[in-house]
């Protein structure tokens, strides 16, 4: 009996917390619990009129479709290699940046610094893709210019299939590398002064300390955030792509992201859209949660 | 210290100061180069005369955008979205941030509402089926369908329950043995204490909703109702002029094609640009706390 009441009023405690939930709870059952049950029109010849109840059951013929379009390996080839080259140059760019500004002693020259290298990550694709195509154009193009100083051809860079993907990953660099040095800077802040004071009795330079201090210090934070990149191989980045791209260059910058777009929202193919989109979500479930295993293993790394 | 003055030494501070200059600039050129081609006469740009500072000085392209009615509207209905999206998901995530950071001993529910909302950042249903779902809740074409279904920010919602957790529990058994109940306890006492996280949150969501452009792009079906970077997004990127209205088009034509573009990216860039400097010192610490765990 007397469980029983503590238990009552144990309960009365906790319905408050119940009832902050419930508002975003529920909207997270409408739009991202709901859109699980669409995923059935994978399994369907889907006709909007008819619905997913009406619609017809085909099974695996979507998938098999998918499997037998011409495009359909080009564009998971295009996925992996676009991401893993923005994931590998990514990773790179910040800790060198980060490995310099922390050399900086000038306080006020490394804050101006970081203000400048941050801004990008604050802009919109549709701001700084608006401001590529401009500077990236063939015939009166800033970087074209500058090439033209060193007498070399001007390029169409948005629109030869040799150079879309070092397009997409150098705007990708230049997007994000000043906002990916904060962890790493905070890392470095983070490293013990007594293994440099050690470093320099047993006769080390400035060379010797960022081998043999620094990156060691930085080695598990670099890890981690490989590691949890892998996770995202398959998202190569809508946005940017989706703002960049045209026919010209599909053979090498179509993503299954902006097939999904054109073959669902455009072409209205509903079935097989989503069964691409299908085959993504699944895929990429997968490694997330094998970047999040491996980052625990790693680096002992838990969300909350 | 002999080192510091090592001709080395030397040759490399100057090296890095050049270098990171470098790397500061080139994050700014571009934006510099839009700048001065919105304040160029449509001539100048047109010829490709221009390039770090402005020819024929001029504010006509800016005169042109601020007199466009679609631009306006569109500037209209991000302010719009901006203002219920940030409000909407400020108040989602400190709501449910703050009985996901409670102990399980004190909340057994959480594990599973934890668990419900970490697996929407695992797991997707994709494109289609959440077109599918907007258009089923009725809310196409409306303001909502660009608030709604985006409403719960679970990364940020991460982020906060980890700050919250680090907060002392003194002052909370404090103010419960006063009498206070949960709520007071969120508004007097995790909130005060959490304004630094708060305006990362704050920060990441205004730029989140400021720079959204996909889903008005889809869940729009009237140009009229883009919000304002889906707008440029048809103008700059996809260069539709369908959507411009014919007197527009009549005065569109007077201008050229470059300068009202860079003038319309530069406006579209402009509130960031004002916003984020101020907050740069919160955000640095709020992702670090969020982000790097002891």
């Amino acid at each position: 009996m007397k469980i029983r009441w503590t238990r009552k009023i144990g309960s009365l405690r906790t319905l408050p917390l119940h009832l902050m939930i419930l508002p975003g709870l529920a909207l997270v059952l409408i739009y991202s619990y709901g859109p699980m049950i669409g995923i059935a029109m994978a399994f369907e010849r889907y006709i909007p009129t008819r619905g997913i109840a009406g619609s017809e059951w085909i099974g695996w013929d979507n998938f098999r479709y998918l499997l037998d379009m011409p495009d359909s390996m080009d564009i998971l080839r295009n996925t992996i290699i676009i991401s893993f080259m923005k994931i590998v140059a990514g990773l790179f760019v910040p800790i060198i940046v980060a490995l310099l500004l922390n050399e900086v002693r000038k306080e006020s020259f490394k804050r101006g610094i970081q203000t400048m290298i941050y801004l990008p990550h604050f802009l919109s694709w549709i701001i700084l893709g608006g401001v590529l195509i401009d500077i990236l154009s063939p015939t009166n193009g800033f970087v074209n210019d500058i090439l033209g100083w060193f007498g070399i051809e001007p390029i169409y860079f948005l629109g030869s299939n040799s150079w879309f993907r070092i397009v997409l990953v150098t705007s990708d660099v230049w997007k994000e590398f000043g906002f990916n040095t904060i962890v790493y800077l905070a890392a470095l802040t983070g490293i013990n002064p007594s293994l440099y004071e050690a470093a320099i009795m047993d006769g080390a330079n400035r060379w010797k300390q960022a081998f043999h201090v620094t990156l060691p210090g930085m080695l598990p934070i670099i890890v981690l955030l490989a590691v949890l990149s892998l996770g995202n191989v398959l998202n190569a980045g809508f946005d940017q792509v989706f703002n960049l791209y045209s026919p010209q260059v599909y053979e090498t910058g179509d993503i299954i992201d902006t097939f999904v777009y054109r073959v669902g929202l455009v072409e209205t193919q509903y079935g097989v859209a989503t069964a691409a989109g299908l085959f993504k979500s699944v895929v990429s479930c997968f490694f997330v949660i094998a970047a999040y295993v491996m980052a625990y293993r790693i680096a002992n790394y838990r969300i909350f | 210290m002999v080192e510091r003055y090592s001709r080395g030494r030397v040759a490399f501070v100057a090296f890095n100061y050049i270098f990171l200059t470098l790397m500061a600039a080139i994050c700014l050129m571009p934006l510099i180069h839009v700048l001065a081609v919105s304040f160029s006469s449509s001539q100048a740009a047109a010829a490709g005369y221009v390039k770090l500072w402005p020819v024929q000085f001029t504010f006509r392209s800016y005169e042109f955008v601020s007199s466009k009615k679609e631009f306006l509207d569109s500037m209209l209905i991000t302010l719009q979205r901006v203002g219920i999206g940030v409000s909407l998901n400020m108040l989602l995530t400190v709501l449910i941030a703050y009985p996901l950071s409670k102990e399980t001993s004190a909340f057994r529910s959480r594990t599973v509402y934890a668990w419900i909302f970490v697996f929407t950042i695992l797991f997707g249903g994709g494109l289609i089926p959440l077109y599918m779902m907007v258009k089923d809740t009725m809310i196409l074409d409306s303001i909502w369908a660009l608030v709604l279904p985006g409403a719960v920010p679970v990364f940020n919602v991460i982020l906060m329950l980890n700050f919250f957790r680090g907060l002392p529990k003194d002052l909370e058994e404090a103010a419960y043995i006063d009498g206070a109940g949960h709520l007071t306890v969120l508004w007097k006492i995790y909130i005060p204490l959490s304004m630094a996280s708060l305006a990362t949150v704050t920060l990441f969501s205004t730029v989140g909703h400021w720079n959204a452009w996909f889903d008005g792009l889809i869940f729009m079906n009237s140009p009229a109702d883009y919000p304002l970077q889906s707008y440029l997004q048809t103008v700059v990127i996809q260069q539709d002029l369908s959507m411009f209205s014919v007197k527009s088009m009549e005065r569109y034509s007077e201008i050229n094609d470059q300068t009202a573009k860079s003038a319309q990216i530069f406006l579209g860039a402009l509130p960031i640009l004002l916003l984020y400097p101020f907050l740069q010192r919160f955000f640095i610490k709020g992702i670090v706390l969020g982000s790097v765990k002891e």
